[in-house]
């Protein structure tokens, strides 16, 4: 069974014998979403927070009220700590540009954990080669979770910043959030802490305000809502003291002739005529997951990966990535990391590509953790709420087809 | 859109990986590098972190041992296996020749079975030309020896 019906989403619905297993990539997009960002552009499209006129007070409110759901969706009380940027990306570079940048001085460091996505990886890794910082990077355990020993061990005063990924998109294992914050706070107590959210916004139920992290990072296609939008969610006053991103109309309080003032959070982030449309859209995706509710979600994500899991391992020849045990799955979240011996993962996709199975092989942006695995790439199979039993059972008997073709000898 | 919906069927997947392809795949030929001074470069495909080292000695106009090293997927082995073979004994100029048709094969522009001769061996590719994803697999280590071509012996 899947949890949302494929027919509501239209794509799923044109294509009845796709197996669509990479979710984590991007997710697909419910009939609401599309219609919420159709009905904005038909019913109340004028630029947001500009004109005196009623349509753009009608969508100045629409953009503000997509605002207040989606922060709502992730724990966050205040609307006003959730800035719109274009993903996960974006809010990554507006905090190394902004706080990092202001942040980060020559001896200084950053702590970053081997599993991260490039997006947060080459972002940081960057900050601190502009800022003559170190650059530490968090090792892991055999079993691929993160060694909170070593994690421990690179916390100091001079850290500034620590960015860990919340749910690891390579390997879809779950950080241990709690743990990471306590030890961060009480031995690196001038840190900012970063959490990539990318991975966990759309499976796991997120409280922003009960996580206690500085910033987290999430992108909007992930969870079911149009490409192009996302947010950080910032403390807010860490917000407030940080200086712009970008420059331009909407974020500024006042232009003198030499010297201009900026805007209240979040606008003083806002720069330029907002993705008003698509953050409805997101809006829209939250109200539907909200409406499936998202402890259910997380249930029915960690039920298939349990069917998912042993599918694969027991196909002679398959290698899963990190832990398999019955508890490991208390940690495995979306997505599913795996390799078959004597084929590589391009190889593999496209013979399941061919039986309707679609996943992705490749690096997954996480080249610093292919190393690691002694690997150029995986395969990866992810699942989300209109996954069920009939794609995992597809994806076996592919990965199974490709065996005989690679292994027949 | 999916592979089984694109007009695709098994036979073009069994056209992809024949038996051919999975034998240089496992078995590669010339694989190594070759002794110093040889014309070297590297290749990447950045998106799948796949890569390629082809080394050539020439004498004269000719490249006289081609081999290579690297990971990747089948149809990047093969076509490096494959085309290591093809090349060799071959003036640059007909490199380039032999090169500018197997792209247009790979590609769809030309039809492997009208150009059995010139192609040899490397028409087990042809049936990469249904799979358009798989183009860049199959070119990586033909740029990779022109790029070595173009760099001096060392």
């Amino acid at each position: 069974m899947t949890l949302a019906p494929r027919a509501d989403f239209p794509l799923l619905e044109r294509h009845p014998s796709l197996h669509y297993l990479d979710s984590a990539a991007t997710a697909q997009k419910p009939r609401v979403v599309l219609d919420a960002i159709r009905a904005f552009y038909e019913e109340a499209n004028a630029n947001p927070r500009r004109g005196a006129y009623a349509l753009s007070f009608e969508a100045t409110q629409r953009y503000w009220s997509a605002r207040e759901t989606i922060a709502r969706f992730l724990g966050a009380a205040d609307p006003e700590c959730l800035v719109f940027v274009r993903g996960t990306t974006e809010a990554m570079n507006l905090v190394a540009a902004t706080a990092g940048r202001e942040g980060i001085s020559a001896g200084d460091n950053v702590v970053v954990t081997a599993l991260e996505h490039h997006a947060s990886f080459v972002t940081w890794q960057r900050a601190t080669i502009e800022a003559n910082a170190q650059f530490r990077i968090a090792e892991l355990r055999p079993d691929l979770t993160l060694d909170v020993e070593h994690f421990a061990s690179l916390l100091d005063a001079r850290t500034k910043v620590v960015a860990v990924t919340h749910v690891s998109n390579a390997l879809g294992l779950v950080s241990p959030v709690a743990e990471l914050v306590a030890l961060v706070r009480r031995r690196a107590p001038r840190a900012m802490i970063v959490l990539d959210g990318a991975q966990s916004a759309p499976h796991l139920p997120v409280q922003f305000d009960a996580l206690g992290v500085d910033f987290y990072a999430f992108s909007g296609h992930k969870l079911g809502g149009p490409m192009g939008i996302g947010g950080l969610l910032g403390r807010k006053a860490l917000l407030e003291t940080m200086p712009p991103y970008q420059t331009g109309g909407d974020m500024i309080e006042s232009v003198g002739d030499q010297v201009s003032t900026w805007n209240t959070v979040p606008f003083k982030f806002e720069a330029g005529t907002p993705n008003a449309a698509d953050a409805v859209g997101l809006a829209a995706a939250c109200e539907y997951l909200t409406g499936l509710g998202m402890a259910r979600v997380r249930a029915h994500e960690v039920a298939l990966l349990r069917a998912l899991v042993p599918a694969l391992t027991a196909i002679e020849g398959v290698t899963v990535h990190g832990p398999t045990d019955d508890a490991a799955f208390a940690m495995r979240s979306g997505a599913v990391s795996f390799e078959l011996a004597e084929a590589h993962p391009h190889d593999l996709a496209t013979i399941l590509d061919q039986a309707g199975v679609a996943i992705r092989a490749g690096h997954h942006c996480c080249q610093p953790l292919m190393r690691r695995l002694g690997v150029s790439a995986t395969a990866r199979a992810s699942v989300f709420v209109y996954s069920g039993e009939a794609d995992v059972a597809a994806l076996a008997g592919a990965v199974r087809h490709a065996r005989a073709v690679f292994a027949g000898d | 859109m999916t592979g089984a919906s694109s007009g695709r069927d098994g036979s073009d997947l069994e056209a992809l990986y024949q038996g051919i392809i999975l034998d240089h795949n496992r078995r590669p030929k010339n694989y190594g590098e070759l002794p110093a001074p040889v014309h070297h470069a590297a290749g990447r495909n950045p998106l799948c972190g796949d890569e390629v080292a082809v080394f050539v000695k020439t004498e004269g106009d000719t490249l006289a041992e081609v081999s290579f090293t690297g990971k990747g997927c089948a149809i990047s082995r093969a076509s490096a296996s494959l085309m290591t073979g093809a090349v060799k004994g071959k003036s640059r100029a007909q490199v380039d020749a032999l090169f500018d048709l197997f792209h247009d094969v790979v590609t769809g522009r030309k039809k492997a079975e009208d150009h059995k001769a010139e192609l040899g061996s490397l028409v087990a590719l042809g049936g990469v030309a249904k799979f358009p994803v798989r183009v860049k697999c199959a070119s990586m280590a033909w740029h990779t020896l022109k790029k070595a071509l173009e760099t001096p012996a060392t």
